[in-house]
C-alpha cells in the first residue's frame, strides 16, 4: 500500500478488504435478525403482560362494582361507575368509560378516552373482552372493552368462560390505559439490542481479519513465489499445505516452477554446447592455420619473385590474403567465445586515453597521412586495458576507414565523470535500419555488399570490451553525414582534483 | 646462421615453421616430442629453442624447466591463447618470450631475432658509439660488466637468462630512472606498446630470486606502484 497515490474516493479492490467487508456484512445480518427477532419476541411478551394484568385487574374491579349498579343505567350510574373504576385503578392509571348498548360513552373525566369506533363494533354483538392498541395524541394506548353479562342472579364479567350461561346485559366498559412505560421498556431493550448489534460488529472483525489472514497469506506466498521466478530463482517451491483450492494453486505453482526450471536448464544446456561448439571449431582450426599463417611470408615473396606463372602468382597470394583473413576471425571467434564463457580477463591499468589513440593509430600506420586526424585536449586518465582499448579502437578506425570516407576523426576529451571518445567519418552514414544492428555479430547493413575484410566480428567485439569495462559504446549519424561511434569510459581522476 | 631447435608435435606445423625459418636464413632442427627435444639440445647446440606447450609425453613447460636447469639459451615459447595459465607459468619457469599461434613468418622472425639481440637496441648503439665503460660497474654486491656482458654477486657469476640480463643491463644503466612496463616491452622485449606487460612481471620476479638476498624487499629492483619499475638507487 502506498500513501504516494492521489487520493481519490474509490471502492477498495484488495482481496483482504473485500473479504473483511463480506464477513461483516455476513455478521451485521446475523446480529440485526437476532436481534430483531429478540426485540419483536420481547416487546409483545411485555404488552402481552400489561395487557393480561389490566384485564385482570379490570374484570376483578368489576366484579365488585357491577353488581351495585341499577338496570338499565341511568348516564349518571355510568358515569359513577366510570369515576369508582378510575379511582381504584390501583397500578392502573387508566382512564374508564362506560357505555350501555348503542349509547354514548360516558366517563369520569370531561374528555372521554379514546376508544376507537372498530372496539366498539367488535363487542356490540359479542359477549367476549377484546383490546386494542392505538396511537392516540402521540402516546402508545391500550384499549380494553369489557361486556358486562349476568349470570344467573349476578352479574360477572363475560371474560369467564362460557360454562355458565350468559346473557349480555348490553353495559360494556371500557378502559383505557397509557403505555407509556412500556413503550419507555421497549426502546431500552430497543437500545439494548442496538448497543449489543455494534460490539458484536467489533468483535465479529477480530475473526473476519483472522480468516483473511488465513485465505491472503497462502497469496502472499503465492505472489513473493512468483515474484522470485520472475527474479531468475527457478528453485523456488513453496511449502502447500491443507487441501483447499489455494493447496491446489501452490501445487500447480510448484509444477510449473519444476517444467520452468527444467525447460531453463535444458535451453541454457543447448546454449551452452553450441557456444563451445563454436569455441571447439575455432581452437580446432588453429594448429592447421598455425601451419598455413607460418608460410604465408614465403608465398607473398615467392609471388612477388616473378618466377611463377602469372595464375599461379595470384592464387598464391589470394591464399596468402585469406589465410590471414582466416586467421583473424579465428581469434575474433575465439575472443567473442571467451565473452560468452565470461573468461575474458581485465587487466586494467591508469593510462591516459589519449596515449592510448596515439599508440594505436601509430602502430596500424594510421598516424601518417590525411586519412586520420586526431583531436585531443587536456588530459584524459582512465583505469582501463590497453590491449582492449587497442581492440576497440582499431576496429572502430578501420570499420571507418572500410565503409565511411576520410578524413575520419579521432576526439578525445574529459567530460564530466567520463573519458568520452568519438570516432566520426565523412561517408553515408549508418543506414537508418543498421543503427541498432551495428554491434550484432556478423551483421552486414548492406546485404548486397562484398564480403568486407573485416572477420565480422570486429564491431561486437569492440561493443564487448567497451561493457567489460563498464563503459559504453554507441552507434549514431552525424547532423550532416557519416557516422559517429562514441565511447565512454569513466575517468580515473576528473581532470580538475589532478590539476590541483 | 642462427640454429633454431624447434619442438613441436604437429607436422604440419614443423613442416610450415621450418620452411618459414629456413627461408629466413636459419638453420632448424626439429624434436616431436619434449624427451627427443631435450636430447637435440645436447647433440646440436642450438642458439634458440622454439617451444610448444602442448606436447605428448612430457609438457612443454617440464621441458622449459629442464631446460633452464642447466642452460641459459634462449627460449620462445608457443601457445594458443587462451591457455593463458600455461603461458605464464611458462614465462615464471624461464621462458624468455612467447608467441600466439597461429603466427606469421613475420612475427616468428621478428620474435627471434630480438631474444637473439644480447643488449636492448637503444643501448646497442650506444655502446658501440662510446664504449666509455671499460670495466665493470658496482651497485652494491652486484658487478655488471657490459661488454664481457657477464654479472657477478659477491665475486659469483649469475646464471641469467638472455630477457633477464637484458632488462638488468636496461634498468642498470640509468639507476633511478623509473619505466613503465610498455617502456619496457618496446626497449627490452621489442614489442608494441601492447604487448603482454606479464612478460615483464614474469622476468623481473625471476631477476629478482637471482640478484637479491631477500626477493621480497628487494633493493635492486623496484616496484613502482602504478606505474613500473626502476634500478636502485643504492644508498
Amino acid at each position: 500500500m502506498t500513501f504516494r497515490r492521489p487520493f481519490r474516493l474509490r471502492l477498495p479492490r484488495g482481496l483482504r478488504v473485500r473479504l473483511v467487508a463480506a464477513f461483516l456484512f455476513a455478521a451485521a445480518f446475523g446480529a440485526l435478525l437476532t436481534a430483531g427477532l429478540t426485540f419483536q419476541q420481547a416487546r409483545s411478551a411485555i404488552l402481552d403482560r400489561t395487557q393480561e394484568a389490566a384485564v385482570a385487574d379490570l374484570r376483578a374491579q368489576l366484579d365488585s362494582l357491577a353488581p351495585g349498579l341499577p338496570f338499565p343505567p341511568s348516564t349518571q350510574g355510568l358515569r359513577d361507575l366510570a369515576l369508582q373504576l378510575d379511582r381504584a385503578g390501583g397500578a392502573h392509571t387508566w382512564h374508564s368509560a362506560a357505555a350501555y348498548q348503542d349509547g354514548p360513552l360516558v366517563s369520569a373525566a370531561p374528555t372521554a378516552p379514546p376508544v376507537p369506533q372498530t372496539l366498539r363494533e367488535t363487542t356490540q354483538d359479542g359477549a367476549a373482552a377484546a383490546y386494542q392498541r392505538i396511537e392516540h395524541e402521540g402516546r402508545p394506548w391500550l384499549v380494553l372493552a369489557m361486556p358486562v353479562s349476568y349470570a344467573g342472579a349476578s352479574a360477572s364479567a363475560s371474560g369467564d368462560s362460557g360454562a355458565m350461561s350468559r346473557a349480555p346485559s348490553g353495559l360494556t366498559v371500557y378502559a383505557a390505559l397509557p403505555l407509556d412505560e412500556d413503550e419507555a421498556d421497549i426502546a431500552a431493550l430497543r437500545t439494548a439490542a442496538q448497543a449489543g448489534a455494534v460490539p458484536a460488529l467489533a468483535l465479529a472483525l477480530v475473526p473476519a481479519l483472522f480468516a483473511a489472514r488465513r485465505v491472503l497469506r497462502p497469496v502472499r506466498r503465492l505472489h513473493g513465489g512468483a515474484e522470485r521466478i520472475t527474479a531468475g530463482e527457478l528453485d523456488t517451491r513453496l511449502d502447500a499445505e491443507g487441501h483447499d483450492e489455494l493447496a491446489d494453486l501452490t501445487r500447480t505453482f510448484n509444477t510449473m516452477a519444476t517444467a520452468l526450471q527444467r525447460d531453463d536448464a535444458e535451453l541454457r544446456r543447448m546454449e551452452a554446447s553450441a557456444r563451445r561448439f563454436a569455441a571447439d571449431v575455432a581452437h580446432e582450426l588453429r594448429t592447421p592455420l598455425a601451419a598455413m599463417t607460418a608460410v604465408t611470408g614465403v608465398l607473398d615473396e615467392d609471388a612477388d619473385s616473378g618466377a611463377l606463372p602469372p595464375d599461379t602468382a595470384d592464387a598464391v597470394r589470394l591464399i596468402s590474403d585469406e589465410t590471414r583473413t582466416l586467421a583473424r576471425m579465428v581469434e575474433d571467434l575465439m575472443e567473442v567465445s571467451r565473452f560468452d564463457a565470461r573468461t575474458a580477463p581485465l587487466r586494467a591499468e591508469d593510462v591516459d586515453l589519449r596515449t592510448l589513440v596515439s599508440k594505436t593509430l601509430r602502430l596500424r600506420g594510421w598516424d601518417a597521412g590525411e586519412h586520420v586526424t586526431v583531436d585531443l585536449a587536456g588530459p584524459v586518465p582512465v583505469h582501463a586495458d590497453p590491449r582492449r582499448v587497442d581492440v576497440i579502437l582499431a576496429n572502430l578506425v578501420g570499420n571507418a576507414l572500410r565503409h565511411g570516407s576520410p578524413p575520419v576523426t579521432v576526439r578525445v576529451r574529459a567530460e564530466g565523470e567520463r573519458a568520452v571518445l568519438t570516432v566520426t567519418d565523412h561517408g553515408p552514414g549508418i543506414p537508418a535500419h543498421a543503427v541498432s544492428h551495428v554491434f550484432d555479430r556478423f551483421y552486414k547493413a548492406d546485404t548486397a555488399r562484398a564480403r568486407s575484410e573485416g572477420s565480422g566480428l570486429g564491431l561486437a567485439l569492440a561493443h564487448e570490451n567497451a561493457l567489460l569495462h563498464d563503459g559504453t559504446l554507441t552507434a549514431a549519424n552525424a547532423p550532416g553525414a557519416g557516422a559517429v561511434f562514441t565511447l565512454t569510459l569513466a575517468l580515473a581522476t576528473p581532470p580538475a582534483r589532478e590539476s590541483r | 646462421m642462427p640454429r633454431v631447435l624447434l619442438i613441436e608435435d604437429d607436422l604440419a606445423v614443423q613442416k610450415g615453421v621450418t620452411l618459414a625459418l629456413k627461408r629466413r636464413g636459419h638453420a632448424v632442427e626439429v624434436a616431436g616430442s619434449g624427451e627427443t627435444g631435450l636430447l637435440a639440445l645436447e647433440r646440436h647446440r642450438p642458439d634458440l629453442v622454439l617451444l610448444d606447450l602442448m606436447l605428448p609425453g612430457m609438457s612443454g613447460l617440464e621441458v622449459c624447466r629442464r631446460i633452464r636447469e642447466s642452460k641459459q639459451i634462449p627460449i620462445i615459447i608457443m601457445s594458443a591463447r587462451g591457455d593463458d595459465i600455461d603461458m605464464v607459468v611458462g614465462l615464471e619457469v624461464g621462458a624468455d618470450d612467447y608467441i600466439v599461434k597461429p603466427a606469421s613468418d613475420e612475427v616468428l622472425e621478428a620474435r627471434i631475432k630480438a631474444v637473439l639481440r644480447r643488449v636492448a637496441p637503444a643501448q646497442d648503439g650506444s655502446a658501440q658509439a662510446a664504449p666509455a665503460q671499460p670495466g665493470a660497474e658496482r651497485h652494491g654486491a652486484l658487478t655488471v660488466d657490459r661488454t664481457a656482458l657477464i654479472v657477478t654477486r659477491d665475486g659469483a657469476e649469475l646464471a641469467l637468462a638472455p630477457s633477464e640480463l637484458k632488462l638488468l643491463l636496461f634498468l642498470s644503466a640509468a639507476p633511478g630512472q623509473v619505466y613503465s612496463r610498455q617502456q619496457l616491452l618496446e626497449q627490452v622485449w621489442e614489442h608494441s606498446f601492447y604487448g603482454d606487460a606479464r612478460l615483464v612481471d614474469a622476468c623481473v620476479m625471476r631477476l629478482r630470486a637471482k640478484i637479491e638476498n631477500d626477493p621480497r624487499a628487494p633493493v635492486y629492483v623496484m616496484t613502482v606502484r602504478g606505474f613500473g619499475y626502476r634500478f636502485g638507487p643504492l644508498a
